[in-house]
């Protein structure tokens, strides 16, 4: 088959079995896009700016753990991915973003809209290409998505100059079979000796704590991760990337660990002697102060990236390897063990954990006059049985959601934890919708983070994506205000926006429906009627308490033992531990 | 402490930026890198010389092998090894007394003088880095008119070795 390096790139897609492409044509990709234009095969999202591009991407790959593919510019369309590109980076998700660049000959030149795009996104990629022949176009698409998907996944960049996609110049095509890279070999299997003293380390453990995060959902492991927990009867914690991989109504859960985790979470990490840590980083958002950190536990850490391993704090026994093969490693060996879990110590240490989650820490006002925002979170769980896929922005409504909703499944809580990124959610909405035409999805946002990527409404009317925008709307920045009223004596610098849209008109504008809730005795019945809209998308501008603050929360420098609970905001003593 | 690593890269455009920028971005020493190719013309051969504690040093090996252009690493201070460095010293000697100095201290330190013009000498030096400073201290400081130094390389003693 002869083809053009245009014809080529779209071909590759193909061959990959690529859905849909996500981008935003311009100069330098314009023989691409004359390709696409020419087949039915790979549908083209056509996104509003070409940061949405690669978030709409994300939020497909992340709910379908399939690569999502990003077609930009060169020079401005380049520089606006990165955003999408750097997020997808630190949330390890497969991207493949496909950047036009200018003439080969031009390159170097200061050309018009020429940006090393290659020199950019180093630092925010898994691994990025420059293609020099259209020749070398099918192969490095070859090993874009291999690199993508494999191992750790993440974002590959390949920068294609113009003039290799040439319409008149044909070449030989065919999509390599396979791929080698002498240097690339990612462990899937865990050293059966590192796992023979882990498990010797778990069965002898008398205050054991599971710590599972996004590594269990990259790696689909979910079922051997419930297995795992449920055969130990061990408590598990999991971190904000990694919730849904074991149901948040599965009895040995105890919420979300970190900064915003629970009390009875944190608690349980600061008192465990054996800490086994599946699929986590470490993050600092997590780990608080590192000094304090899981005093008296040995450490178990299961990771497919050993630099992941002992970065931030030094484990005992490490195992490299694909969370989904370690696990059902581990599984068997449990299984053949003659050995079983200390029943009566984990009863023991049952017992404290119950004990400190009478506290409630999640408790919140619920005869207020005003809307609670985590109210809304919990209506909407109740009128979605639980079941949507929730995207968010970031700053307290995505604390609220990761708290209040209760994810019972894998793939279902989508974003941005490592890089933070607002403007993430409604592009990634999009992305999700598209993957999954019949379920429910919901974008939880702020009034301030879906102003960065409020243009995507207008591609959400293009492809008729009846996505539901759960607006928790307190007229600040309010994580930032939080932050200021706990740590700068509430000096409100620049957190409060005086001029805001009407954001009802706004969506009507748009094309969609749009609605305004300032009771709480109407968040059912609107979030019911809204998502009876089932063409539709719903934009919700829900008026809420602009005091709420998001508790329980670790400042910084603190270790796990010292939240701050509840509006008090009274650090709790640990004098109340009660084991030996 | 100090560490010598050792690196099997693929002879790429872009491989050196993403080694170097590995290091800024992360905040690692680099106190000298070399780089050429090696008998196999699709590898480049990298020497670093850094330094830092034990677990930085073990981040530093780790973040390097994520590299995807990375083939080898080995940090060649962990065991016996041998490390070199050259070096071009250009050194005013108008005076006749300076010139044999010169001469005599190129001698004690197995240097050559591979230049030499009306009033210049350039001395070539090879070996470990503290002997280069070592020559260069005892040269009179005021007649160096320009130094060039290669950078740390180094390389296994025996029959332990840095190959695909």
């Amino acid at each position: 088959m002869k083809l053009s390096g245009a014809e080529i790139v779209i071909q590759s897609l193909k061959d990959e079995g690529v859905e849909f492409v996500f981008g935003y044509p311009g100069g330098a990709v314009l023989h691409i896009y004359d390709a696409i234009h020419n087949q039915t095969d790979v549908e083209h999202i056509l996104v509003r700016h070409e940061q949405g591009a690669t978030h709409a991407a994300d939020g497909y790959a992340r709910s379908t753990g399939k690569p999502g593919v990003v077609l930009v510019t060169s020079g401005p369309g380049a520089t606006n991915a990165i955003t999408g590109i750097a997020t997808a980076h630190l949330d390890s998700i497969p991207l493949v973003v496909i950047t036009g660049q200018v003439t080969s000959a031009f390159i170097g030149s200061d050309a018009f809209q020429e940006v090393d795009s290659v020199g950019i996104s180093r630092p925010c990629v898994k691994h990025n290409f420059l293609i020099k022949r259209a020749e070398d176009i099918a192969e490095t698409m070859k090993k874009a998505f291999h690199l993508a998907m494999t191992g750790r996944p993440g974002p590959v960049v390949v920068d294609i100059p113009k003039d290799i996609t040439d319409p008149n110049n044909k070449i030989d095509y065919e999509y390599p079979k396979e791929v080698n890279i002498r240097s690339y070999n990612p462990r899937l299997q865990g050293s059966p000796e590192e796992i023979k003293k882990a498990v010797e380390l778990i069965l002898a453990a008398k205050r054991p704590m599971i710590y599972s995060g996004g590594g269990v959902v990259l790696s689909n492991a979910s079922d051997e991760l419930i297995t795992f927990a449920d055969t130990l009867g061990f408590p598990i914690t999991q971190t904000l990337m990694g919730l849904g991989a074991y149901p948040a109504n599965g009895e040995n859960f105890v919420g979300m660990l970190g900064m915003h985790g629970t009390y009875e979470a944190n608690m349980a990490m600061h008192e465990c002697d054996t800490l086994i840590a599946i699929g986590a980083r470490f993050d600092d958002r997590v780990t608080g102060e590192l000094d304090k950190f899981c005093p008296d536990a040995k450490i178990i850490h299961i990771d497919i990236d050993p630099s992941s391993i002992a970065k931030n704090v030094q484990v005992d026994v490490p195992i490299v390897g694909d969370v989904k093969h370690v696990l059902v490693d581990m599984n068997k060996e449990l299984k053949l063990s003659k050995t079983k879990p200390e029943a009566k110590a984990l009863e023991t240490w049952w017992k404290q954990i119950k004990k400190w989650s009478t506290g409630d820490c999640l408790r919140y006002d619920r005869n207020s006059a005003l809307i609670k925002p985590q109210f809304v979170v919990e209506e909407l769980h109740k009128v979605t049985n639980g079941d949507a896929f929730v995207t968010s922005d970031v700053g307290q409504h995505q604390m609220f959601a990761a708290q209040y909703y209760g994810f019972n499944k894998p793939r279902r809580w989508i974003n941005s934890g490592g890089l933070g990124t607002m403007g993430f959610g409604l592009p990634a909405a999009i992305g999700v919708q598209l993957a999954h035409k019949d379920e429910m999805v919901a974008c939880i946002t702020g009034e301030a983070s879906i102003q960065m990527c409020i243009q995507e409404l207008s591609t959400a009317l293009q492809y008729d994506l009846p996505i539901k925008v759960i607006m928790l709307n307190n007229r600040y920045m309010g994580m930032v205000r939080q932050w200021q009223e706990f740590f700068y004596e509430s000096r409100y610098s620049q957190s409060y926006m005086k001029a805001l849209p009407d954001f009802v008109k706004l969506a009507e504008s748009y094309g969609h429906v749009g609605m305004q809730i300032d009771k709480p005795a109407d968040v059912n019945g609107a979030l019911k009627e809204a998502f009876a809209m089932k063409d539709k998308l719903v934009f919700m501008d829900f008026i809420t308490d602009q005091t709420e603050n998001v508790y329980p929360m670790i400042a910084a420098g603190k270790g796990h033992h010292e939240m701050h609970l509840q509006q008090e905001c009274i650090p709790v003593q640990s004098s109340d531990r009660e084991l030996a | 402490m100090r560490h010598i690593i050792s690196i099997l890269i693929e002879n790429e455009s872009g491989a050196l930026s993403r080694v170097a920028g590995l290091f800024s971005a992360r905040g690692y020493n680099i106190e000298s890198l070399t780089v050429a190719i090696t008998e196999d013309a699709s590898l480049s051969r990298m020497t670093i010389v850094t330094s830092g504690s034990a677990n930085i040093i073990e981040q530093i090996n780790k973040q390097l092998n994520k590299l995807i252009d990375v083939v080898q690493i080995a940090d060649i201070t962990e065991g016996a090894h041998i490390e070199r460095e050259l070096m071009m010293v250009k050194v005013d000697a108008a005076e006749t007394a300076s010139r044999d100095e010169l001469q005599r201290l190129a001698d004690i330190f197995k240097g050559r003088i591979i230049d030499v013009s009306d009033n210049i000498y350039t001395v070539e030096l090879t070996g470990e880095g503290e002997k280069l400073d070592s020559f260069l201290e005892a040269v009179d400081s005021e007649s160096i008119i320009e130094t060039v130094r290669s950078g740390a390389i180094g390389i296994a003693r025996g029959n332990k070795s840095l190959q695909v």
